[in-house]
């Protein structure tokens, strides 16, 4: 309940109710039923604050979020966030009451409470309105990051 | 002549979108508004035409912070409809589910959206790297509350698992019991949470606010009691309506509600501290003494003692429930729609909120009417910016525009929950 921490942790975020916001989860739940129980998979956080709890030092973590940047739906991007910055407005932008992930980054940093790698996948999404269903070139993209992140796993 | 005016376009640090703007002639205050631009949200329209059953999760969906508080008032509201009272370790369970929300709610707002405002810092990652240890407590203490909400509530935001007469499923003793230790944590976290928050330098402000909340004869408020006021309302929830009234202005898209005989009030941290410290625990009682706010706070910049004070109930009144716990027979109470038109309050972490159904005897919600805090402390931000400038001509425009952001993030007002609208009128030619 407190600290389960797993060595590799995968996180879906978004709103599955707002059509492509929720590629995120999609991915992470395709995750978990094509991955073992020693892969802990979290669908959606409650903020980005509670991001950080999800792991500590020792984890691998892959975070998959919605982007929307207006880049060409479907678009898929990788940040090795250890590393490199991710660039603002892809995923910030919209919370006011609590944090981003790159904010949330930033401040894990801050602490000292990075994990051991962390790597954030984002898709270009195009339709936000109320609905639960992905885009057609979201849903491609969707796919083949699931098959692309089930190939690092192994 | 001279006149000026403080305007910020978008409040930060605040849930919802929002911004403030005070006139200012001949040094005298002119104007002072809380410029509420979120869109309506019509969730009384939506709830028309749905089965009793759904208000909870219709509701809860209004706010990603405070969902326990839709739940709590709408199942209430429509067990008291159909005349059923929900009691014993099940009552019990939703006090603890509550607690979970008060604390990770309260906690945000104490340390990442309130704290930098003391402590002169834009954000709490900023704040984070001058205070880490400051900052992983905040986080492992609204951890706390988010575990408490998923445990009972099946998620930590907009709950699953609440219904009208009590919960779809309940925990066993022994996942209660895994709390226990936490939140003797929590009960530590939240004493030092006190300590800080009494070290930050406050402004010498006090107002002479209308204080409302609930009262219950042998609780801290949470999710039952009769609405009292420091200047005398002592009523049931049915009369709610016939005491306070909400009126549209012209700059915000939620009404502003005020008590009918005089004008605005307060409700929220302060209005039940204030209402309610002979409720609060022992330990609670003595730390906010220590804290230097008595028995009676009237500085909204002290508010953040007060949301620290709560905490420490919230962490302390989960732990009794916790240690006290016997998993009940059955998760729910069966309830039999029958017409009626019922009202309930409960204490959501921003204060009262209010909640009114009229359903037939099919369980068909043919009415619904919701009075959420941030609509209710509307006009008291307001009235306290007026002041505030008031007192504060002498300070650079920057420092005022700042004082001013301050004002209205000492409420934690949740803009989003505020905007809702009785009625939409179309006119066409």
């Amino acid at each position: 309940m407190m600290n389960n921490v797993a060595s590799i942790i995968v996180v879906g975020i978004g709103n599955e109710f707002r059509n492509d916001d929720g590629v995120g989860l999609y991915v992470s739940h395709s995750l978990r039923e094509k991955t073992d129980e020693e892969i802990k998979v979290v669908n959606g956080v409650p903020d980005g604050f509670a991001l950080i709890e999800t792991w500590d030092e020792s984890s691998h973590v892959i975070v998959i979020d919605c982007a929307a940047s207006e880049n060409i739906p479907g678009t898929i991007y990788r940040f090795d966030a250890l590393k490199e910055k991710i660039p603002s407005g892809l995923f910030d932008g919209f919370s006011t009451h609590s944090i981003s992930i790159v904010d949330a980054v930033e401040m894990a940093g801050t602490l000292g409470r990075l994990p051991k790698s962390l790597t954030v996948y984002g898709i270009e999404g195009n339709n936000y309105s109320p609905g639960r269903c992905l885009s057609p070139e979201v849903k491609i993209a969707a796919e083949r990051l699931v098959d692309r992140i089930l190939e690092e796993l192994r | 002549m001279k006149s000026k005016t403080i305007k910020v376009d978008y409040l930060a640090r605040v849930e919802g979108e929002g911004g403030l703007e005070v006139k200012i002639k001949d040094n005298e205050v002119t104007d002072a508004k809380l410029n509420i631009f979120e869109p309506p949200r019509f969730f009384e329209g939506f709830l028309r035409g749905r089965k009793f059953t759904e208000a909870p999760d219709i509701t809860a969906r209004i706010c990603g912070i405070c969902p326990v508080a839709y739940q709590m008032s709408s199942s209430h509201a429509m067990e008291s409809a159909c005349g059923v009272s929900v009691k014993g370790q099940l009552r019990q369970l939703r006090r603890l589910l509550y607690c979970g929300e008060w604390i990770e709610s309260h906690v945000l707002h104490i340390y990442m959206l309130h704290a930098p405002d003391f402590l002169g810092y834009q954000d709490a990652i900023q704040l984070a790297k001058d205070y880490p240890d400051v900052v992983n407590r905040a986080l492992k203490l609204k951890k706390l509350g988010n575990d408490i909400v998923a445990l009972i509530g099946g998620r930590e935001i907009h709950p699953i698992n609440p219904r009208v007469g009590g919960f779809y499923k309940v925990p066993g003793k022994e996942e209660l019991d895994k709390f226990v230790e936490p939140l003797k944590w929590g009960i530590e976290a939240s004493l030092e949470t006190i300590k800080l928050t009494a070290t930050f330098p406050f402004p010498d402000f006090e107002q002479d606010y209308e204080f409302v909340s609930l009262r219950h004869a042998d609780e801290y408020p949470l999710n039952e009691g009769r609405i009292v006021s420091s200047k005398g309302i002592d009523i049931e929830a049915k009369d709610f309506l016939d005491y306070f009234e909400e009126e549209h202005v012209q700059h915000s898209t939620s009404l502003q509600a005020k008590v009918k005989a005089r004008g605005h009030y307060l409700v929220g941290p302060m209005a039940r501290y204030n209402l309610n410290f002979d409720k609060l625990p022992e330990i609670a009682r003595q730390a906010a003494i220590e804290a230097g706010i008595g028995e009676e706070c009237r500085n909204p910049f002290k508010s953040i003692i007060v949301r620290a004070t709560e905490t420490l109930f919230a962490c302390h009144e989960a732990l009794q429930i916790v240690e006290n716990y016997d998993m009940p027979n059955r998760p729910y109470v069966e309830i039999e729609p029958r017409q009626a038109t019922a009202h309930w309050c409960t204490e959501a972490p921003r204060g009262l909120l209010y909640h009114r159904y009229s359903i037939d005897d099919n369980g068909i919600i043919k009415d619904a009417r919701i009075i959420p805090p941030t609509s209710q402390n509307q006009k008291a931000v307001e009235d306290d910016l007026r002041h505030l400038v008031g007192k504060n001509l002498d300070l650079s425009d920057e420092d005022l525009t700042w004082k001013c952001e301050q004002a209205v993030r000492n409420y934690d007002p949740c803009i989003s929950c505020s905007c809702h609208f009785l009625k939409l009128n179309i006119k066409r030619e």
